[in-house]
């Protein structure tokens, strides 16, 4: 079989770190190409080598047996490279249209552009209406417009980075009968993911990377999801099982008829949100980004005083008025979404973190005066405990690694001795050695007859650490379904919306 | 009142304006493609002073008025390279480009303070300042150019992504703004008060500045609120010529006010600011290498 692409020996080195050392693999004509690593392994870099946005310090591309010089994007697509990103490259306040227009190469009229489209959109089953904006539409439409958007320009070869990440199961399934049918009408696909189970069924190839080398090239018939797991980390993950050690006679947290009714058009308001959290219960809220999760987190914090309807009682006291910080000193535990600039400081140094967080404790203060020894000594222990790679406690923690940082945050909080935790995408974006040790660190918690809320988007964590989950779905909360004995194919319904 | 004095009165506002519209449409372009240039100011003083200087050396009208543009070239060139090749912070630069000019302008037109020339007749370039709006508009809507403009000025970092030159394009935004600058600057040195006079623009870089932010970054609503701001002035003095007791200072805080008023509606409601204002606006762009 003739290969269309061929890697030789592409090198690239950020400071600091090599990204791609000597990576050389080819890819089939007409296939599906996985190529499979963890953060930082080098994936990403090498695709934006392919399409022109970097360039490597070495090594070439032989595109059709012809040495290529792919020095911008708009040379990659008129040799018909094009890329489907993992961040959307759209333009939130342009139109569909205008969105298609701008990633076209030729020039072409408004109405060859709309049969043109029309005729991508009913071949391979899109729906667009080209003159709403970009930003009146669902996660999963934006991504069939990049997608169009990549298809108008007759590509031979299409890229698509971490295309599921942010869909829910029933799009993954639609996305991949989609790129199947594009590969038998001649394409060629280049597929990154980290997730296993995808690549098993949508792949023919695979290519692991790890720490910016090649690491093997398979064919994907010959793998399962464990050995894949391997190869990709190094090692074996060990899972840690859940067990059910709930106390159901004591209620931690009920949320009664919660409901908030903003005005303005980028908040999802919540619609009469009910559950009762029991003693050492994990609750996982799952759903696709943008569906309340933001605002739901922002009245269990109440950082904005947020406005809302209903009640928050925390063991038999009703904390809606609460301030942040007196919620903190009720020993309920957050942790955010974004690691830099929320949970920490990234200009601070470890120990000040962790200050920032316990400030409603007076354990570390003599006075008003500041006690550095205790607050060292803490975070030595945070870092001692959670297995935080670095050097000392005086460390800003920008420059820790993602994994590392929240590894040192969820620590923080979890020393505290909270009674109850509330975590928002706690393995988002970090190493899978670091997730796992998360994950056994808040399954071992509940175990103590902690309580924990859980808000992710990621289905296979909530599955693992949870018992119950619970479904958001435009600022509605489904029914909660208990993990032991789950149906995926209900929780996918559930993420569609299809609940009562 | 007569029908005479009205007529003079639009005269008169219809003759004071242009050079709003002129920076105003510029600095539109400019910052629809997400580039803040504060330097309006200082652009349009020197662009002022080398056309009066050239007319007064040669007495050609054509040449003063290329020596005026090209000063706008080279100087809105040297704020593009300073903020997109080298990533300064564009405000301390356009405040810097300001201060520049004030200073460059007195420096160079000391001798020629006094001088006198004969003007140009202004009717010209109200006409072309008519047509320089109408075209913005429709470069900006209408065709892929005014869209990619737009596309850099809304997300920079797509727009590269897409394979657009994000610099280059910048680059040609914020010397078409420093060209419109300058050629205020003409206008009012050359057409408007036929004279040299160190600092004689009186704030107009900043009223065109707060005019872009009034139009809500729309050429045609540019236009009007540069006529609404340009009659308020007018008005001032006429009112005080028939006698009303209202304080100078009253006017001239006018466009201002009214800008803070519309800057104060838009970000009421977040999806009208979002959907107004250029989103990379004064937001560096560094592409990874």
């Amino acid at each position: 079989m003739q290969p269309i692409i061929e890697f030789q020996n592409i090198y690239k080195e950020y400071p600091g770190v090599v990204a791609n050392n000597n990576v050389s693999f080819k890819i089939i004509r007409q296939s599906i190409h996985a190529i499979l690593g963890e953060n930082g392994a080098g994936k990403s870099t090498l695709v934006k080598i392919l399409y022109g946005h970097v360039k490597p310090d070495n090594g070439q591309i032989i595109l059709n047996s012809d040495l290529a010089t792919i020095n911008s994007p708009t040379m990659a697509q008129s040799l018909g490279i094009n890329m489907v990103f993992q961040h959307f490259s759209l333009f939130e306040s342009l139109t569909v249209a205008e969105n298609l227009i701008l990633g076209m190469s030729e020039k072409i009229s408004l109405s060859k552009l709309k049969s043109k489209s029309e005729t991508i959109c009913n071949k391979y089953g899109f729906n667009l209406n080209l003159n709403s904006p970009i930003s009146s539409l669902s996660v999963g439409q934006r991504q069939s417009v990049e997608i169009v958007r990549s298809l108008l320009n007759n590509p031979k070869i299409l890229i698509m980075d971490e295309p599921t990440s942010v869909l829910t199961p029933e799009e993954i399934n639609k996305l991949f009968k989609i790129i199947k049918k594009l590969v038998a009408d001649g394409l060629t696909v280049i597929f990154i993911s980290h997730k296993l189970d995808e690549i098993i069924n949508l792949s023919d190839y695979v290519t692991i990377m790890r720490n910016g080398k090649v690491i093997s090239n398979l064919t994907t018939k010959n793998e399962d999801p464990e050995s894949l797991g391997y190869k990709m980390l190094g090692y074996k993950v060990t899972k840690t099982e859940q067990i059910n050690n709930i106390n159901y006679s004591e209620n931690v947290l009920s949320l009664s008829n919660l409901s908030s009714y903003s005005q303005d058009p980028f908040i999802t308001n919540l619609n009469k949100i009910n559950f009762n959290l029991k003693k050492g219960q994990i609750l996982g809220i799952a759903g696709v980004a943008g569906n309340g999760q933001k605002e739901l987190m922002e009245i269990l914090l109440n950082e904005n005083d947020f406005e809302f309807n209903g009640d928050i009682i925390f063991k038999n006291i009703n904390i809606n008025k609460l301030s942040t910080f007196q919620r903190k000193s009720l020993s309920i535990s957050y942790v955010t979404e974004q690691r830099l600039g929320h949970s920490a400081v990234p200009e601070m140094s470890l120990s000040e973190n962790i200050l920032l967080s316990m400030n409603h404790k007076s354990y570390f203060k003599k006075g008003d005066f500041i006690n550095f020894d205790r607050i060292n000594s803490y975070a030595n222990n945070v870092i001692k405990n959670f297995n935080v790679d670095t050097p000392s406690f005086n460390v800003k923690a920008g420059k820790l690694s993602g994994g590392n940082l929240q590894k040192f945050i969820i620590g923080r909080e979890i020393m505290s001795d909270p009674e109850l935790l509330i975590l928002s995408q706690p393995t988002w974006g970090i190493d899978a050695g670091s997730e796992a040790f998360i994950k056994k660190s808040l399954i071992e918690l509940s175990q103590r007859g902690v309580s924990i809320i859980i808000i992710s988007h990621d289905l296979d964590e909530l599955l693992e650490v949870c018992h119950n989950i619970s479904v958001l779905y435009e600022g509605s909360l489904s029914k909660s379904l208990n993990v032991e004995n789950i149906d995926i194919t209900t929780l996918g319904k559930y993420m569609g919306g299809l609940f009562d | 009142m007569n029908i005479d004095l009205v007529i003079g009165i639009l005269n008169i506002v219809l003759i004071s304006t242009t050079p709003l519209v002129f920076a105003g449409i510029g600095e539109l372009v400019t910052e629809k493609s997400g580039v803040l240039n504060l330097g309006l100011e200082g652009l349009m003083l020197v662009g002022a002073v080398t056309g009066f200087i050239t007319l007064v050396l040669t007495g050609n009208y054509f040449y003063s008025l290329f020596f005026s543009i090209i000063s706008g070239v080279i100087l809105s060139g040297m704020f593009a390279f300073l903020v997109l090749n080298l990533i300064t912070n564009q405000i301390a630069t356009g405040l810097a480009l300001t201060i520049f000019g004030i200073g460059l302008s007195a420096m160079l037109g000391k001798k020629f303070s006094g001088t006198p020339i004969e003007g140009l007749n202004p009717y010209y370039f109200i006409v072309i300042s008519f047509l320089l709006v109408f075209m913005v508009s429709y470069f900006l809507s209408n065709t892929k150019s005014g869209l990619i403009v737009r596309a850099v000025g809304e997300d920079h970092n797509s727009a590269y992504a897409l394979g657009y030159n994000v610099i280059k394009t910048r680059y040609m935004t914020i010397i078409f703004g420093g060209v419109m600058s300058s050629l205020a600057g003409f206008y009012i040195s050359i057409c408007y008060a036929p004279m040299w006079q160190e600092g004689m623009t009186a704030g107009r870089g900043w009223i065109a500045l707060a005019l872009v932010v009034f139009a809500t970054w729309k050429p045609w609503r540019l236009l009007v609120g540069a006529y609404i701001f340009g009659g308020v002035a007018i008005m001032q003095m006429n009112l005080q010529a028939i006698g009303v007791k209202l304080p100078g200072q009253f006017f001239n805080m006018m466009p201002y006010l009214a800008t803070i008023i519309v800057l104060v509606f838009i970000s009421s409601n977040k999806l009208r600011l979002r959907l107004s204002a250029p989103a990379s606006l004064n937001i560096p762009f560094e592409k990874d290498q």
